[in-house]
């Protein structure tokens, strides 16, 4: 292991050579461009030594790394906003035929209007795929989630894609140290990938595709449903020996942080998160006993940590970058749904800003939390939605 | 040429496929799997043969065959061939078999990407010069004329020549192929085994289904098709260009048979015939026959 500066896309770029990646298929958008580049440049350097498609769409790079990871190979594509929308098909693709393909989605705003900048509404449209999701804060979180991801997506228990999603440009632009590990020193916590389903050889020839009547369609989808269940499991197991093996951990499907004797908890994902801890470093300074819970991975849901947390806070403040039109912040909306059928009833208040880049500081972080804390106090919810601020 | 007794015995296209009776994409994966022999991966995007291959859990084709989306079957392939080439695997054909929807409309994007790409694998368009597997509309690959369900009085354009479009990709080996030929076809799949790079074969299949005629007539009419000068036979290795000897004799407009011979005898055209011959339209299709040969001599020759 040895420490390296660098920016997000420069070291997703390097998690291809460390997780031995065999193909690579990929097409440049703003602003996970780097990551091919990267990847382009490693390649003719003879650094990453796998294929590298230079394909001419975001379809095609999703459908090529497709045909490769049914023929077995470990497959690898990074890409943005308009990019993941016109991968959609495939995404669905990947994960119906079971195929443990990694994406590193660099969040960027919808068009239009153009932004290049961090919304998460491009990943968030994604979540009924069946795609396991990550959202990553740092550099180094974000290389070492991508090596965890081929372990998690290739488990037979699990058998699903893996999306880790960084924010563009306050991630995927900013040089950050993180720690490189070797491919020897990967081999030891991931073997080469062996399908335990089925492949594309001439030697045992199978079909994979082939058309499926009403009376076994919802069986496999039941399966698929299943294997994205077992990916919080599963990711536990991978944690820890990741943990034990490079003394790595990112604090599970949600890091918790000062939530224990918190009364308000602030959740968000993506960089955010990382910002967040700041502010409740502060305002614990003030007296407000508050805590950061990052939540880390939103498909699957981990209900039972959201539980946990439910059962001992007074109120959740929950920040989504991002929006479902017409029914609000996703995150905040799962989280309430999750909270249904317990006993328990925390305020979760959610909030809606950040987008299209929109700086969100310290100072809008605790203003946040602040609204969720007085409302806890005073007892009256509030509205049930803000967007945090919002031009009138 | 080879001679039937020299193919292979061995079926790859096996009993009990749920194609349509008189399916001429039967005889084409028939005697193309006869050439290959087996060692090849199948990309099939959505078209005819992601249905005809059979159903869940069974599979009426013994080569493996990854069944893909409708625009994606030259990237999958070019994924398949990434992964044998990450294995050391330089030998197994990757052949994408698609529609003419699949490689005229949608798929072009994708096919034009992996030519240019110079992968090595083989793609073939199977044109029934309809969307067949969706219940018979007209696509780029449809004739001028021809009735489909989104063209109820007949097709108002002539097809995209998609060789064409092909050719100026310089693929190491293009060729046309006819089910009607299928000793001619079995030999230019076998030639497809010595060139490494893209190689692009387009197959005329008439569908009794899509073009309305009785279901023992595909060989009839695919023969006619090329008779009356209106399918051209050739292939193209590099630069070099081989008028196929089929089409040779037909070259000359004097020689052909007349074109209704083969327009009468497809549904699709009945209403070139009701309740008179429309001559405006078939001199058109007439035009058009010469068009094509007039763009294809002068583009390669």
């Amino acid at each position: 292991m040895k420490t390296e500066l660098m920016s997000a896309n420069y070291a997703a770029a390097r998690s291809v050579i460390s997780a031995r990646v065999e193909v690579v298929a990929a097409y440049p958008i703003t602003p996970a461009t780097t990551v091919p580049e990267q990847i382009a440049l490693l390649n003719e350097d003879g650094f990453y030594t796998g294929q590298f498609i230079r394909v001419e769409s975001e379809h095609s790079a999703i459908f090529a790394c497709i045909g490769a990871s049914s023929t077995g190979a470990r497959a690898f594509t990074a890409t943005s906003s308009n990019g993941l929308l016109l991968m959609d098909e495939g995404l669905h693709w990947a994960a119906a035929a079971r195929l443990p393909i990694v994406i590193n989605n660099i969040n960027r705003s919808v068009s239009p209007s153009w932004n290049i900048h961090v919304t998460h509404d491009d990943s968030y449209s994604k979540r009924d795929t069946g795609w396991i999701q990550f959202y990553v804060s740092s550099v180094d979180e974000l290389y070492h989630t991508i090596i965890q991801s081929f372990k998690l997506a290739e488990d037979e228990r699990v058998l699903m894609p893996v999306m880790i999603n960084s924010d563009g440009f306050v991630l995927s632009h900013t040089l950050s140290s993180f720690d490189y590990l070797e491919p020897e020193e990967v081999d030891k916590f991931l073997p080469p990938y062996s399908p335990p389903h089925w492949i594309m050889d001439p030697a045992n020839p199978v079909s994979h595709g082939n058309i499926v009547f009403p009376e076994y369609y919802q069986e496999f989808r039941y399966m698929m449903h299943e294997g994205t269940q077992n990916a919080l499991k599963v990711y536990e197991e991978v944690e820890k020996d990741y943990k034990n093996l490079f003394g790595k951990y990112f604090g599970g499907p949600i890091d918790c942080y000062k939530c224990d004797d918190a009364e308000v908890v602030f959740t968000s994902q993506g960089s955010i998160a990382a910002e967040a801890k700041d502010a409740v470093d502060e305002l614990r300074d003030e007296g407000y006993r508050v805590g950061n819970a990052r939540v880390r991975m939103i498909r699957p849901f981990p209900v039972d940590k959201i539980r946990e947390l439910g059962s001992h806070v007074k109120g959740f403040a929950s920040f989504d970058r991002g929006v479902s039109y017409g029914f609000g912040g996703p995150v905040a909306n799962d989280i309430r749904a999750s909270m249904y059928h317990t006993k328990y009833r925390p305020m979760i208040k959610s909030y809606i800003g950040g987008l299209g880049g929109r700086d969100m500081t310290v100072t809008d972080i605790k203003e946040v939390i602040k609204d969720t804390y007085k409302a806890v106090e005073s007892g009256d919810l509030g509205p049930e939605e803000t967007w945090h601020d919002l031009m009138e | 040429m080879v001679a039937t007794r020299e193919m292979p015995l061995k079926e790859y296209v096996l009993k009990g496929n749920a194609a349509c009776a008189g399916c001429q994409d039967m005889v084409a994966l028939r005697h193309a799997h006869k050439a290959l022999e087996g060692d090849v991966i199948q990309v099939v995007p959505a078209c005819c043969t992601s249905v005809v291959q059979s159903l869940w859990p069974k599979s009426g084709l013994a080569i493996p065959v990854l069944n893909t989306a409708f625009m994606a079957a030259a990237a999958t392939a070019s994924g398949v061939k990434a992964a044998l080439k990450a294995k050391g695997n330089d030998t197994t054909m990757v052949m994408v078999w698609a529609g003419d929807g699949g490689t005229f409309d949608i798929g072009i994007q994708a096919l034009s990407g992996a030519l240019e790409r110079r992968t090595d694998f083989l793609y073939i368009c199977y044109n029934n010069q309809v969307y067949s597997n969706t219940g018979t509309q007209r696509s780029g690959a449809t004739p001028l004329h021809a009735q489909t369900t989104t063209t109820w009085r007949g097709k108002t354009e002539p097809e995209k020549m998609i060789d064409l479009i092909v050719s100026a990709h310089e693929p190491v080996y293009q060729f046309t192929a006819n089910t009607a030929y299928p000793r001619d076809l079995y030999d230019k799949f076998k030639k497809a085994l010595e060139y490494p790079g893209p190689k692009f074969g387009h197959i005329f299949l008439p569908c009794p289904q899509a073009w309305n005629y009785p279901v023992e007539q595909g060989v009839e009419i695919g023969k006619l098709a090329v008779e009356t000068g209106y399918w051209i036979q050739w292939e193209r290795i590099g630069e070099e260009f081989i008028l196929g000897r089929e089409s040779k004799r037909f070259q000359d407009p004097e020689k052909r048979k007349p074109v209704d011979e083969f327009l009468k005898m497809q549904g699709r055209f009945s209403h070139l015939f009701k309740p008179k011959r429309d001559e405006k339209k078939i001199n058109e299709f007439e035009d058009f026959i010469q068009h094509r040969w007039d763009v294809i001599m002068r583009a390669f020759t």
